[in-house]
């Protein structure tokens, strides 16, 4: 009986062979994708060790937005956000199990863990030091950031609402503010319960949690700021000028369907049923842009939206992108079919969907001569002794106007705050170009979303800016009386232009 | 060699003297591993007191001096009543159960951070080995020839299965954990399952010793591979249907999957016929498949096993046994200093993978190194045994472990589906930590008479090993 008990010491042999290569297989080679915050979120053993480790500074202008202090209890570092809520959409929040924003798109870097920090940690190994992170260096500007976070905080908790400043010339994100905020501190607490618990009570899977950072995860029907890609489009074309006379009429009769595009006020937009088209922009003429958008066609509008950003398979804009974070697509719609349906997409209606974002970009392209430049948000990665061990440049996304239409179409925007419908826009001394929207939900009784996009100094930009106003009747509701005409104040001009005021002007006038 | 065998040496048909290599008793050896044994067990209770608390458990000197009264007692018994035994694997046994139990404790104190009212098992541990060694020292003592055990071959084959059904009857058997293999009596519970393994491999021993010569003869030549005559293929199928039935009426893979195992290797052992184990594989695949099939926790099982992170709310234990084993990384986080407790079932089912993320990888190749061992000197024992019927128990046993080991093991870490099994002499548990124990005596016992010399010369004053004395060794008293 020896010959098959030795064969089974060698089947045993095997499988005991076996499971140490697993092992190994397991805690040595799988181990680091098993440890990583970005691959296995979920693995608490190492989020718990993330706050026992220091993490690197996010700064803006030289100041930490968050940073991490020892704790003095056995986490030993506890995360601190010194602005509160006003970065919270941007920096995100860290905490145990909790993580989100730049902390978690950034992780890698403020953990130390990048390849760029490698040098960085082996010398703090050499010389013995805790492993530090580095620091991320934000584009943001703190003035900008402050202002759009101090005016759309008066909409109050209720209402939902973004801006976002970008630099024309680079795409540097220069503020970016969802409302209503969140603290992210809370979340950050060593008392796991509660922070759990203030998270919960942020409602994080429903779509309008503060969480959701509106200027960047909301694409919505952009209404009458879509008709400066409108406009781009038929310049572009050749066949329009600034000065051309276009249908003015009252309404627009569309023998397909029976819901006519007809202009806010119900007046027709100028003598003789025509109009300019600076005229028409100035004054937001439905008609004249949803006839033009027909006859410059669907095509032709598309690929004008798409030049500015609009139906991006891979997004343009990843800094915040995380396992929480998802930037939505806006989108011009393909295919077309009824004439309708293309009048009511060239007035930013239909199923056009933009983001904040998108808008600001649409501002910015045609602010710095008609190149788009790509937007970004992480502007270099410093080690623990600040130097720069990675930055990132200026990128263009694309060419999306000529100069000289993206002249024409500053022109007509200026025209909008001196003349038109911008006026809340105007700042004293510096030139302002920009355009309104009002645009309808397509929920019934929900009031439509106020935009406003915009760009100053209009003859050398510096910065522009858009700005959406989702929940405006709860808006219009605050400081008004019984008296007041409440439903009045709903335009772009009304309640989104003195937002992006207050955000040009604290970029201008510093 | 057992009076019932054909007599005679197979492979040396020399008649007269032969050289043949006379074992030591190697007791000093064993006192020296046993040290360091000890040395591994207290120092881990003691680093989990450092690492917990800051400072070395205030009850160390009266656990420890347990432990070492514990195991000093079983080794003064191995000295008195089976002297010429193996001396390696009473050490490692202490060395796992050190281990278990310092864990155990470790486990302890994490869970009653979160709720102060825990019961705390490291001390029910204790004590259930304090009874398994007592049970080891009662086997040495009572059982002087493991030959005798030859007469319970149906007694104890009986018993088994009363065992096994015992979880079956209402009132006593309770459903845990979806398994219903427990049986409980007042405050005690226990799995029979743990005891009838021990009850099995004797029967099945006495058994094929009875019937080997039968079940190795005439068979159906295909492909190479000796295939055996139908009418022997009762007992397997018998066997076969056992197990089914464990896996179907109780829920119990692991265990299923252990006594077809067992009873298989066995009967390959026996038969020295390789056919047994293609004919005994094609049914376990044939089973399988249809466990796979009716069990709807089997497939569960199997899809964790494929694919662990698609269920991320689901396979919680496995995937949290994954991370805290990848935490651990190469040398481990430091007893007392990782996150064992996160994963459920830490201290039993999942205790391999919380050495694995304190002890890192060295400490669990270091166990699984200690579990081959072991299953080499029960191995080794059964190659040198004189009597096939001793020879068969100790294969039996040694294969229990070894598949037992790879079933759990193997299991927590993602190399099979996993099992419910207790992982031998470092789970919590009482029944499994006894019925090893008094597996390790009968082992010892066996490889007592395997190694001992012939009893006319092993009483002789002469302790010198001389050759001359061997001459006679081939003549049987017995």
């Amino acid at each position: 009986m020896n010959r098959p008990i030795r064969n089974l010491a060698v089947a045993c042999l095997v499988l005991f062979l076996a499971l140490i290569a697993n092992a190994s297989y397991l805690q040595f080679f799988e181990a680091d994708s098993l440890t990583s915050l970005s691959e296995n979120p979920r693995n608490s053993r190492v989020s718990e060790a993330a706050f026992a480790a220091p993490r690197g500074d996010i700064l803006v202008n030289g100041k930490a937005i968050a940073s991490s202090e020892p704790s003095g209890d056995r986490y030993e570092f506890q995360r601190v956000y010194k602005s509160g809520p006003e970065y919270a959409n941007v920096v995100g929040f860290f905490g145990r199990g909790l993580i989100g924003g730049l902390e978690a798109s950034q992780n890698d870097y403020l953990t130390g863990e990048a390849p760029e920090l490698f040098v960085n940690r082996l010398g703090d190994l050499l010389t013995n030091k805790p492993p530090a992170g580095g620091n991320v260096v934000l584009t943001l500007n703190a003035k900008a950031q402050k202002a759009a976070y101090q005016a759309l905080g008066e909409l109050g908790k209720n209402v939902r609402a973004a801006a976002v400043a970008i630099e024309p010339k680079t795409g540097k994100i220069l503020a970016m503010v969802s409302n209503p905020g969140f603290n992210p501190a809370a979340l950050a607490s060593h008392d796991f319960a509660k922070a759990r618990a203030a998270y919960d009570r942020l409602k994080p899977d429903s779509r309008t949690s503060p969480l959701n950072n509106v200027a960047i995860e909301e694409a919505l029907p952009p209404g009458s700021t879509f008709k400066l890609v409108t406009a781009a489009a038929a310049l572009s074309s050749g066949d329009y000028q600034p000065d051309t006379l276009v249908d003015g009429s009252r309404i627009l009769d569309f023998r397909d369907t029976t819901s006519d595009l007809g202009n806010h006020n119900g007046q027709a937009c100028g003598p003789n049923n025509k109009v300019t088209l600076i005229r028409a922009l100035e004054i937001s003429c439905n008609v004249a842009f949803a006839s033009v958008g027909i006859k410059v066609g669907q095509d032709a509008l598309r690929q004008q939206a798409e030049k500015f950003g609009f139906n991006a398979a891979d997004p343009y804009f990843t800094d915040l992108d995380d396992s929480l974070t998802k930037q939505s697509t806006s989108v011009f719609p393909s295919d077309i079919a009824a004439v309708s349906s293309l009048g009511y997409s060239s007035i930013g209606q239909f199923s056009v969907a933009a983001t904040p974002l998108q808008m600001a970009m649409v501002a910015a392209g045609i602010a710095n001569d008609g190149k788009v430049m790509k937007p970004y948000l992480v502007n270099e990665i410093r080690s623990a002794d600040l130097d720069v061990v990675k930055s990132f440049d200026k990128e263009l996304y694309s060419q999306a106007v000529s100069p000289s239409v993206a002249d024409q179409l500053t022109s007509m925007m200026v025209s909008v705050v001196d003349n038109g419908t911008g006026s809340n826009a105007q700042i004293p001394g510096v030139q302002v170009a920009g355009k309104t929207g009002t645009a309808q939900t397509g929920v019934s009784g929900q009031k439509p979303y106020a935009w406003f996009v915009s760009f100053a100094p209009a003859d050398d930009p510096e910065v522009a800016v858009a700005v959406v106003v989702m929940d405006t009747a709860a808006a219009a509701r605050r400081g008004c009386g019984a008296d007041v005409d409440c439903e009045g104040g709903i335009s772009g001009n009304e309640m989104a232009a003195p937002i992006a005021r207050a955000v040009m002007e604290a970029v201008v006038n510093q | 060699m057992a009076n019932r065998s054909p007599a005679a040496p197979k492979r040396d048909p020399r008649p007269g003297p032969v050289m043949e290599f006379v074992h030591r008793q190697r007791r000093g050896a064993e006192l020296f591993l046993l040290i360091l044994s000890l040395a591994v067990g207290l120092g881990a209770y003691a680093s989990v007191g450092l690492g917990t608390e800051g400072h070395i458990p205030t009850n160390m000197y009266v656990y420890g001096g347990w432990l070492t009264a514990l195991i000093l007692a079983a080794h003064v018994t191995i000295r008195y009543r089976a002297a010429y035994a193996d001396p390696i694997l009473l050490p490692i046994v202490a060395a796992l159960n050190g281990l278990g139990v310092a864990m155990i404790h470790r486990i302890d104190i994490a869970r009653q951070i979160n709720n102060p009212d825990v019961r705390a098992f490291a001390t029910s541990q204790l004590i259930w080995m304090t009874l398994g060694v007592l049970l080891f020292i009662a086997v040495l003592v009572l059982l002087r020839d493991h030959r005798r055990l030859q007469a319970f071959t149906y007694t104890a084959g009986f018993g088994a299965v009363v065992l096994l059904l015992l979880p079956l009857l209402p009132g006593i058997g309770k459903n845990i954990n979806g398994a219903r293999i427990w049986i409980h009596l007042g405050p005690l519970s226990f799995q029979p399952g743990e005891i009838a393994k021990l009850l099995l491999v004797v029967a099945f021993a006495g058994y094929l010793v009875l019937y080997r010569d039968s079940l190795a003869l005439a068979g159906r030549r295909v492909l190479f591979i000796d295939l055996p005559r139908g009418r022997d293929l009762g007992p397997i199928l018998a066997m076969w249907l056992i197990s089914l039935g464990i896996l179907v009426f109780q829920n119990d893979l692991g265990s299923s999957l252990l006594f077809f195992g067992m009873f298989l290797v066995m009967l390959y052992v026996a038969t020295e016929r390789p056919g047994w184990l293609v004919v005994g594989g094609a049914l376990f695949a044939v089973g399988a498949y249809f466990g796979y099939l009716t069990a709807g926790h089997v497939q569960q099982r199997v899809e964790y096993w494929l694919d662990p992170f698609g269920h991320p709310d689901d396979a919680t234990q496995i995937i949290n046994g994954l991370y805290g084993m990848a935490w651990g990384g190469l040398t481990g986080r430091g007893l007392g200093l990782g996150s064992p407790e996160k994963t459920p079932y830490s201290y039993s089912d999942f205790i391999l993978p919380s050495f694995g993320e304190e002890l890192g990888l060295t400490g669990v190749v270091a166990i699984i190194l200690l579990y081959a061992l072991l299953v080499e000197r029960a191995l080794r024992t059964a190659l040198i045994c004189r009597d096939n019927f001793g020879k068969l128990i100790a294969t039996g046993l040694g294969v229990v472990f070894a598949l037992q080991v790879f079933v759990v093991v193997g299991g927590v870490t993602k190399l099979i589906p996993l099992t419910g099994l207790t992982t031998p002499f470092l789970s919590q548990g009482g029944s499994s930590l006894v019925a090893n124990w008094v597996i390790i005596a009968l082992l010892l016992r066996i490889s007592d008479q395997a190694r001992r010399p012939p009893p006319e010369f092993s009483e002789a004053p002469d302790d010198l090993p001389g050759f001359a004395d061997d001459a006679t060794q081939v003549v049987k008293l017995r």
